[in-house]
């Protein structure tokens, strides 16, 4: 393929990169140099990753852990625009300023749906295992040229930016990393047979609602652990869907499928362990709590899981 | 006992120790406990970080979204939303998350995400529809408004996207299937999980509508006062 995802890491570690040197020169930030060298680490990690030994990957992640953790980790001071010259800019360019913010919604999708099977020559255009990454990548590089264009702005300014978002999101953003490497240890070590079996032992194998409701609740709580719902779904499949819901109680395959997934979607929005759609948006929009995204999923997520349970139960006793 | 590493990971979540160092000891600590030698343990860090690379991809939307931001892209998302008498925050932010449900139910995943729709342009319009009615917000409902914003796509994205035949989460399921001899099918799945889309787009819409009852009886009052201000 032409392009590959390889390209985009390249382009994130080069952003990172460029941004950890404004970091180090920061004068106003006292702990510039451990903040700059978090984000110096990870740029490279994101740079280099299938060039450095993964063994010395490890050593640098968790060498970002010890910054973290002993915290060196600090947002900085930025010369941002005054609150005037921002106005002028804004008068300016009136509803212009909208056209790059949905160009990448906009290109994503074509480059990902329309371009995904074109291939010059031999060669695939987009890495055709991951259309809609490649394609957002894409989509974000013409967004910057415009808006590059657009605001009369040099790539400096575009860095500049970048970093002061980047310092916003601190630590939160290598989370989601992070947590899928912790899912892949849990899953060498056995954790999900260990907790498979506890689920088992508390199905009463003769009473539909409770199966059903084992099922579902079990579904949300282990997608909680692991932060997955893909995680619990093989799980849960096999201690209770499979033996005890299709063959003992003939219940439709499809609609329990498509039911336990949604009650784990319940499940991961209520778990910090889904750190990319809960941690990390909290960060990224300036939250004081971490988890006040969470909490504001909470009620919804009981709800559904509720609905879910009445639903499954409803259509497996209906089939009977 | 190897149920440690996940009771770590409660426990250090509810005393809020910083999650990145309660994750890492959580790992470390199930890693050695099902014997996977230290050095092995340190290459599979570092292997699963490189290949979950893919996680961090928002990195790539900050320069537009920070170039756009300074120049005032957040305020006049905030100026177009309050020139319609009829919008709030929680209808705003409902019409958003129907659209990012039935985005996600057509494939469309790419319409909606965090860094390059939510911050630049929701959480704003949603502040600014707040803010034509009331005034300037507490920081208190700002942010209440914001976690809102980010909450609808995420239940929109979540239950919308099941509903599209190709996504990753049915075909896992139906591969499982497979697997183990039981017969399914993925545009059935998909139709099954209408009947939760609409449920989960009904409860959240109504706690979109007692979302903006509660910042009309908290900031309703305000409202003459905060006018006064303004005109003087």
């Amino acid at each position: 393929m032409i392009l590959s995802l390889e390209y985009l890491y390249v382009l994130m570690g080069v952003i990172g990169l460029c941004c950890s040197i404004y970091t180090f020169l920061d004068k106003k930030n006292t702990k510039r140099i451990t903040s700059g060298l978090f984000y110096f680490i990870y740029a490279v990690t994101l740079l280099l990753g299938k060039v450095i030994p993964p063994f010395y990957i490890g050593l640098l992640v968790i060498l970002m852990v010890l910054i973290v953790g002993f915290g060196g980790l600090e947002k900085g001071k930025y010369d941002s625009t005054s609150e005037e010259e921002r106005e002028a800019k804004r008068k300016r360019l009136g509803n212009w300023l909208f056209l790059p913010a949905l160009l990448i919604p906009f290109l994503t999708v074509i480059f990902s749906k329309a371009l995904a099977g074109i291939k010059i020559g031999e060669l695939f255009l987009f890495d055709p295992s991951n259309p809609t990454l490649v394609g957002l990548g894409v989509a974000c590089v013409i967004a910057m040229m415009v808006a590059l264009a657009l605001t009369k702005s040099t790539p400096k300014t575009a860095i500049k930016e970048s970093r002061r978002l980047l310092e916003a999101i601190g630590w939160a953003v290598v989370l989601p990393q992070f947590l899928a490497t912790l899912g892949t240890i849990f899953d060498k070590a056995g954790v999900g047979n260990v907790v498979a079996d506890i689920v088992k032992h508390m199905i009463p194998s003769n009473s539909l609602f409770w199966s059903v409701v084992v099922l579902c609740v079990g579904m949300a709580f282990f997608t909680m652990i692991m932060g997955n719902a893909f995680a619990a779904f093989p799980v849960m499949a096999g201690g209770i869907i499979i033996p005890i819901l299709i063959q003992q109680f003939g219940a439709d395959p499809n609609q329990i499928a498509a039911i336990s997934m949604f009650a784990g979607y319940c499940g991961t929005l209520m778990t910090p362990m889904a750190a990319n759609f809960n941690i990390v948006p909290a960060a990224l929009l300036d939250l004081k709590d971490k988890y006040h995204v969470i909490r504001v999923q909470v009620p919804t997520a009981l709800l559904t899981l509720l609905l879910n349970i009445v639903l499954m139960y409803c259509l497996a006793r209906w089939q009977m | 006992m190897v149920l440690i590493g996940v009771a770590l990971i409660i426990v250090g979540f509810l005393f809020r120790i910083n999650p990145l160092v309660v994750v890492t000891v959580s790992g470390l600590v199930t890693g050695l406990i099902a014997g996977i030698p230290f050095k092995d343990l340190i290459a599979q860090f570092g292997e699963a970080f490189t290949t979950n690379r893919y996680m961090s991809i928002l990195i790539i939307t900050l320069p537009v979204i920070g170039l756009m931001e300074r120049s005032g892209l957040q305020k006049q998302s905030a100026l177009l939303v309050s020139k319609i008498k009829a919008i709030t925050a929680g209808r705003l932010i409902n019409i958003y998350f129907l659209i990012r449900e039935i985005g996600a139910a057509l494939g469309l995943n790419s319409i909606g995400g965090h860094p390059q729709t939510v911050r630049p342009l929701i959480a704003p319009m949603a502040e600014g529809a707040a803010e034509a009615k009331y005034g300037k917000l507490p920081k208190e409902e700002r942010e209440n408004i914001r976690a809102h914003a980010a909450a609808a796509d995420n239940i929109g994205l979540f239950f919308g996207e099941d509903i599209f035949v190709a996504v990753g989460g049915i075909l896992l399921m139906k591969g499982f299937f497979d697997q183990n001899h039981v017969v399914s099918d993925p545009v059935l799945m998909a139709l099954w999980g209408i009947p939760t889309a609409v449920g989960v787009f009904i409860i959240h819409s109504i706690r979109l509508y007692l979302f903006d009852r509660r910042l009309e009886r908290r900031l309703g009052q305000k409202k003459p006062e905060n006018k006064e201000v303004k005109s003087s």
